[in-house]
C-alpha cells in the first residue's frame, strides 16, 4: 500500500487528490479522495493504473519549404509506450508535400492511435 | 531610388493590422467578417501563423474549437479562413514607423512604400526575457538559449541545441522544452525557478517534468555561468525570501545548454512611436473595452497588449478588437466615451481594460498577484459587489476572464477587482 498525491489536470479547480494505491505487481487504485468531480476520481485512477499522453515530435522532409514536418498521435499513448513510439516516428523521413492530417506511422508500437502530420509541407520545384 | 516625399508609393487602406500571428489573424478575419472592404495583414516571417508554428505539442483550441490541436494545426484553421475571406496579406514586410495620424511605413525585401490606414490594429506579440534581461554574471560561451529560440532551431530548422540541458524559468515555454529536448535524447538536469512556486500550468508540471522524472528545484537560481566557446556548467544557489541567492547554498552543476524560460515581454516599440499610453504593469497599452488604445484609430490585442496563458484567449480578444477596427472606419468612429476606471485592487496584478464606457457588455481580463486557495475574485464600485466568481484554486499563470453586462455596472464611477 502506498498514498499518491496528484495536482487533477482535468479542468482549471485543480483539485489536490489523494489516491491509495495497492502495488503488488501492477498498480491498482483502492481510494480516491480530494477530488470535487466523477472526472477527477477516473482521471487519477487512469493516471495510477495506466497513464495516457498525446505525442507530438517532428520528421525531416526532402524537397520541402520547411526542413520538419510537425507530427502527433490523433489518440492518447500509454506513457511506458512513449519511447518505443518516438523511436518509430524517428525512423521515418517523408518527401514533400505533405498534408495536415497525412497519417505517418499507423499505429507505432502497436498502439490504438496514428501518427498524423499537423503542418502542410510545400513542394519546392 | 528618390525617397523624397512623394515620390514614395503611397497605397490606402481601411484596416491595416501589425503582425500575422494568431491575434493578428483573428483581428483581420473579425474586421472583414464586420464588412471591412480593405483590410491588410502585415508579417514580418515568410509565413503566417507566427509563434505558433513552432509550437508542435497539443492542448491549442479546447475552449474555440473543442480539441487539442498542435499549434500549426491551429494556425491552419485561423489561414484557411483568412484565405478563403480573400484578406491581403503582405509577408515578408517589416513595419519601419507607426505615426499617431496611421501613417505607416514598411520595407519589404528592400523595397519602401506607406500605407495610410482608416484604423490600425497592433497585433505584434512579444519577446522572450533573455540572459541580459536578467544580469546572470559568468562568462559568455555559445549554448545559452531562450526557450523559445531552441524550440525555432528544434521544431522548425532541425537543428539540435544540446545533450545535457539545465533550464531556469518553470514557465510553460521552459517546461515543454524539458519534455521535447528529452524525447528528442539530450538529458535534462533539472529545472530551476526563482519563485516558491512554479509560473507553469499544472497539467505541464506533470506531463513534462514528473512523466520524465525531471526535477524542479524552486527557490533556486542560476548564480553564475562557466565555460570558454561552449556553456561547461552553470552555478545555481538556494534563494531567501527576498529572492537573493544565500552563498552557502550554492553548488556547480555540469551541462552544455542552458534554456531561459524566464518571462514575456509584449513588443511595443511601434505602440510607444505612435505615442500611445502604456501600462507598466501589462508592458502593454492603455485600451478601452473597444481595445482602442488613447491614440483614436488604434488598437491592440493579444500578447503586444497583455501577455495571454491561452492561444484561444488571444483569438477571442483579438477578434473583439477586429470588429470595433472596422465600426471605427466604417461609422467615422464608433468610440463611446470611456470613463469608469477599471482598476486591480488587493490581491491582483492587473486588469484589462483599464476603461470601459458602460454602455456595452465586456469582459474583465486580469492576473492575480500570488496562489491561493477558495477565493472569490470580486469586482465592485465603491461599496457595491458588482460581480462575484469563486475559484477553488488561483494561480498567476492563468488568465482569468470575467464577464460583465453593461446592466451590471450602471452607474459605477468606478470598478475595483479585489481578491477576498
Amino acid at each position: 500500500m502506498s498514498t499518491r498525491e496528484f495536482t487533477c489536470v482535468v479542468c482549471p479547480n485543480g483539485c489536490t487528490i489523494v489516491v491509495d494505491v495497492d502495488d503488488d505487481e501492477t498498480p491498482v487504485v483502492t481510494r480516491v479522495q480530494g477530488n470535487v468531480c466523477r472526472r477527477g476520481e477516473s482521471w487519477a485512477r487512469q493516471e495510477v493504473e495506466n497513464p495516457m499522453r498525446t505525442i507530438a515530435s517532428s520528421v525531416p522532409v526532402d524537397k520541402g519549404d520547411f526542413p520538419l514536418v510537425s507530427v502527433r498521435t490523433n489518440r492518447p499513448v500509454p506513457l511506458a509506450k512513449i519511447r518505443e513510439v518516438m523511436e518509430e516516428i524517428g525512423k521515418v523521413s517523408l518527401s514533400a508535400p505533405v498534408e495536415i492530417g497525412d497519417v505517418i506511422v499507423p499505429s507505432p508500437a502497436g498502439c490504438d492511435t496514428e501518427v498524423v502530420a499537423t503542418r502542410r509541407i510545400r513542394k519546392i520545384v | 531610388m528618390n525617397m523624397k516625399n512623394g515620390t514614395i508609393p503611397t497605397i490606402c487602406r481601411e484596416v491595416v493590422v501589425i503582425g500575422g500571428g494568431p491575434a493578428g489573424l483573428a483581428a483581420a478575419i473579425a474586421a472583414r467578417e464586420a464588412g471591412c472592404g480593405s483590410v491588410l495583414l502585415i508579417e514580418r516571417d515568410r509565413i503566417l501563423g507566427g509563434i505558433l508554428n513552432q509550437c508542435i505539442h497539443d492542448g491549442f483550441g479546447l475552449h474555440t474549437f473543442g480539441e487539442a490541436l498542435s499549434g500549426p494545426e491551429y494556425a491552419d484553421r485561423y489561414i484557411g479562413k483568412f484565405r478563403d475571406l480573400q484578406i491581403e496579406a503582405m509577408e515578408e514586410t517589416i513595419v519601419l514607423s507607426l505615426s499617431a495620424d496611421r501613417l505607416i511605413e514598411v520595407s519589404t525585401r528592400g523595397t519602401f512604400q506607406r500605407i495610410e490606414a482608416g484604423a490600425v490594429i497592433l497585433a505584434m506579440g512579444c519577446r522572450e526575457r533573455t540572459r541580459g534581461a536578467i544580469s546572470i554574471p559568468g562568462s559568455r560561451p555559445s549554448g545559452v538559449y531562450t526557450a523559445g529560440a531552441a524550440q525555432n532551431f528544434m521544431n522548425l530548422e532541425n537543428i539540435m541545441v544540446g545533450k545535457k540541458a539545465c533550464i531556469l524559468g518553470s514557465g510553460d515555454i521552459g517546461l515543454i522544452m524539458a519534455r521535447r529536448m528529452t524525447l528528442e535524447g539530450a538529458k535534462v538536469e533539472a529545472v530551476f525557478e526563482i519563485l516558491p512556486y512554479s509560473s507553469g500550468l499544472p497539467r505541464n508540471i506533470q506531463q513534462c517534468l514528473n512523466d520524465y522524472g525531471i526535477p524542479l528545484h524552486l527557490n533556486t537560481t542560476v548564480t553564475g555561468i562557466v565555460g570558454a566557446g561552449r556553456l561547461e556548467g552553470i552555478r545555481v544557489a538556494q534563494v531567501g525570501q527576498d529572492r537573493a541567492p544565500i552563498p552557502e547554498t550554492e553548488r556547480f552543476v555540469p551541462c552544455d545548454t542552458l534554456l531561459l524560460s524566464v518571462g514575456l515581454i509584449p513588443e511595443n516599440e511601434l505602440t510607444r512611436e505612435a505615442g500611445v499610453e502604456m501600462d507598466p504593469v501589462t508592458g502593454g497599452a492603455i485600451v478601452d473595452d473597444s481595445f482602442m488604445t488613447n491614440v483614436p484609430g488604434i488598437f491592440a490585442c493579444g500578447n503586444v497588449l497583455h501577455v495571454h496563458d491561452l492561444v484561444d484567449w488571444v483569438s477571442m480578444e483579438a477578434g473583439e478588437a477586429g470588429k470595433f477596427a472596422a465600426c471605427y472606419v466604417q461609422n467615422g468612429s464608433c468610440a463611446l466615451p470611456c470613463l469608469i476606471p477599471v482598476k486591480p485592487g488587493s490581491g491582483v496584478r492587473y486588469t484589462l481594460p483599464q476603461k470601459v464606457s458602460g454602455e456595452r457588455d465586456f469582459v474583465i481580463s486580469l492576473r492575480v498577484a500570488a496562489p491561493w486557495r477558495d477565493r472569490s475574485i470580486v469586482v465592485r464600485s465603491g461599496g457595491r459587489e458588482v460581480a462575484r466568481q469563486r475559484h477553488m484554486r488561483l494561480h498567476p499563470a492563468e488568465m482569468i476572464r470575467i464577464d460583465l453586462r453593461k446592466e451590471a455596472v450602471a452607474g459605477c464611477p468606478s470598478l475595483e477587482v479585489v481578491v477576498e
